[in-house]
């Protein structure tokens, strides 16, 4: 599948250039397209300008000054120091919480959605359309109607407010599975399957011997998605948890910021922690994706040209 | 989708196949099925003072139906999905067909920038804007003065939606254009050579090639986007408390059904209006779906 995706794109690159240099015109144009694109690119960076720029304000000056430059004290490593010792360290917890929560979830959801998507792709079986039909029909079905049944069901149960309430849910992704059943339809051939049965070989080991790195790019992208959805994730951690030793990230900010522009007796010092605080939870995420660009972008094209 | 389309398998293996799918679909079961059906069955009930928990049939759901602050919270998520969604897609699309178009320079750098604020949980994003949209000291009222103006009161009551939009846009918009842009990738160069002998330019083959090329990629995330709309929920939440006045406990269903649920304790309610929620989606979606997917009349 990578192979196929490749292929066509360093091809077209030579067309559009020789395109470009038969026609002199749309040299020009690109100049154009490029400040045209340039101004929506100040759109989606300007609010992390100013969330950096924040970072490095005491409260005093992000009340007193121009919001889109420095203020008078530089007061970043302070405001780090001070969101990591706020109430004995609950920053450094909400991180961990988060962490464990989307890399527990990710992996799992990655994983079953792997194993299913090869099961309903490479075996034959009764009931096998019913019941992707059921399974892919679901994906319309939102998050958050599903969220307060879970509720209901897990305060049944007794497992609302234990870190299981956040990453149970998290492990179902039926779009994760439709990804994975069109990547593992295309990704792995037939022949290669018949020819390790011959050889004897039992159906996991062929799954992890000869399969799985096939499957790699698009385990990645279910991954990096999953884990994105986890750790953005403030419907349902705010629903489960009363505890804040158990909230993820979002909800922690979340409540510092309330504690921070709330009426009587609010806490306006917190502010600062709340914008430096902010700028830190968003930075593992974005390394991530850069990262791991080169995995998810192939296992993307797959899902969605195959829908 | 094209379930039938899948290449025939060997039938022998056939049930070695539940060993890939059985921890899915247990999973699926317990966690997906299993509290939809819980729900469904707390829906039909009521918590009285008097008498306890009785079984009250679809009362909810009638009740549900007439009830104005629920139905004013559907209009208000179907306005903004019928505004906000199509000005969010266009901008993915124009950054897709841009990127794909080698006419841009730096073109890897623009698809990163634009994804970006999706890897910005909502909570940060809501809080971000909300600062920026501040009235006394945010930085766009700030820009305002700076260069004569006045900035509108973007936290008001008539711009509330458009500023939430706005949020959803900046987050999202990026999402969308990756997909499309993958889904640009996978389109035979073939195509392009040949139009491109032809004499079109970049412009008509992105009209013309790749636009039609994109449809099953537009309408997939038309979907995501019905979903995305009318479950609003973490934007209006942290807002909320920068406009109290402006936006309710019942802005949008989702903001309701969570206020029912853990302000005023009506869980069989609230499972009802989230069993509702969930059919409105589902009924948009296929709607969605039928109209964009309509042949065209002879």
């Amino acid at each position: 599948m990578t192979t196929t995706i490749e292929r066509p794109r360093s091809r077209r690159r030579t067309a559009a250039g020789s395109h470009v240099a038969r026609r002199p015109r749309s040299e020009r144009r690109s100049n154009l397209l490029t400040l045209g694109m340039g101004a929506l690119l100040v759109y989606f960076l300007f609010p992390l300008f100013w969330l950096v720029i924040a970072a490095t304000k005491n409260t005093g000056d992000l009340f007193s000054t121009f919001g889109l430059w420095l203020g008078e004290d530089f007061s970043l490593f302070s405001n780090i120091q001070a969101t990591f010792t706020h109430n004995h360290g609950e920053y450094a917890r909400w991180m961990a919480n988060t962490l464990v929560y989307a890399v527990v979830s990710a992996v799992g959801a990655a994983s079953l959605a792997t194993f299913a998507g090869y099961g309903f792709a490479r075996y034959t079986f009764r009931g096998r359309g019913p019941l992707l039909g059921l399974i892919l029909g679901t994906i319309m079905v939102p998050t958050t109607a599903l969220a307060i049944p879970t509720y209901l069901l897990f305060s049944k149960v007794d497992l609302v407010n234990t870190p299981w309430a956040i990453i149970l849910p998290s492990l179902v992704s039926p779009f994760g599975l439709f990804l994975m059943w069109v990547y593992a339809r295309d990704a792995v051939s037939d022949s290669v399957l018949e020819a390790a049965r011959i050889d004897g070989a039992g159906e996991l080991t062929i799954f992890f011997k000869v399969t799985l790195r096939s499957l790699v790019p698009g385990f990645v992208t279910v991954l990096l998605f999953t884990l994105v959805a986890t750790w953005n994730n403030y419907f349902l951690p705010l629903i489960m948890l009363n505890d804040p030793s158990y909230y993820p990230i979002t909800v922690g900010l979340s409540s510092w910021s309330a504690q921070a522009v709330g009426g009587n007796g609010s806490n306006a010092e917190l502010l600062a922690s709340v914008v430096t605080g902010s700028l830190l939870s968003i930075i593992p995420l974005i390394a991530a994706f850069l990262l791991l660009q080169r995995y998810w972008q192939s296992g993307l094209s797959a899902g969605a040209v195959k829908e | 989708m094209p379930l039938s389309a899948a290449a025939p398998r060997r039938p022998q293996a056939g049930n070695r196949a539940y060993l890939f799918i059985t921890p899915f679909l247990v999973c699926f079961v317990l966690l997906f099925l299993l509290p939809l059906a819980y729900a469904g069955y707390l829906s039909l009930f009521k918590d009285q003072l008097v008498g306890g928990t009785v079984f009250v049939g679809l009362d909810n759901y009638l009740r549900a139906v007439q009830d104005a602050r629920l139905l004013d919270g559907v209009l208000r998520v179907a306005l903004f999905f019928l505004i906000q969604v199509p000005i969010m897609l266009l901008v993915a699309l124009a950054v897709a067909l841009a990127v794909d178009s080698g006419l841009l320079r730096l073109a890897n750098m623009f698809r990163l920038g634009v994804f970006i604020p999706y890897a910005v949980p909502s909570v940060v994003a809501a809080l971000m804007w909300g600062y920026l949209y501040g009235p006394d000291f945010g930085p766009l009222t700030q820009l305002g003065e700076r260069l004569g103006f006045a900035a509108p009161r973007l936290l008001g009551d008539s711009w509330m939606l458009a500023s939430l939009g706005n949020i959803v846009t900046w987050e999202f918009a990026g999402y969308n254009m990756i997909i499309l842009f993958s889904a640009l990738r996978t389109v035979p160069v073939e195509r392009y050579e040949a139009a491109a002998v032809d004499g079109a330019g970049p412009w008509r083959i992105a009209w013309h090639i790749k636009i039609p090329a994109l449809r099953p990629a537009l309408l997939l995330c038309l979907i995501f986007s019905v979903i995305g709309s009318f479950q609003l929920f973490a934007e209006p939440n942290l807002i909320q408390r920068l406009a109290p006045t402006v936006i309710d406990s019942s802005y949008t269903p989702n903001l309701y059904a969570y206020s029912l649920a853990f302000t005023s304790q009506q869980v069989n309610y609230a499972a009802a209006v989230s069993f509702l929620l969930g059919f409105v989606i589902l009924v948009v979606s296929y709607a969605v779906l039928l109209l964009t997917t309509r042949r065209p009349r002879r």
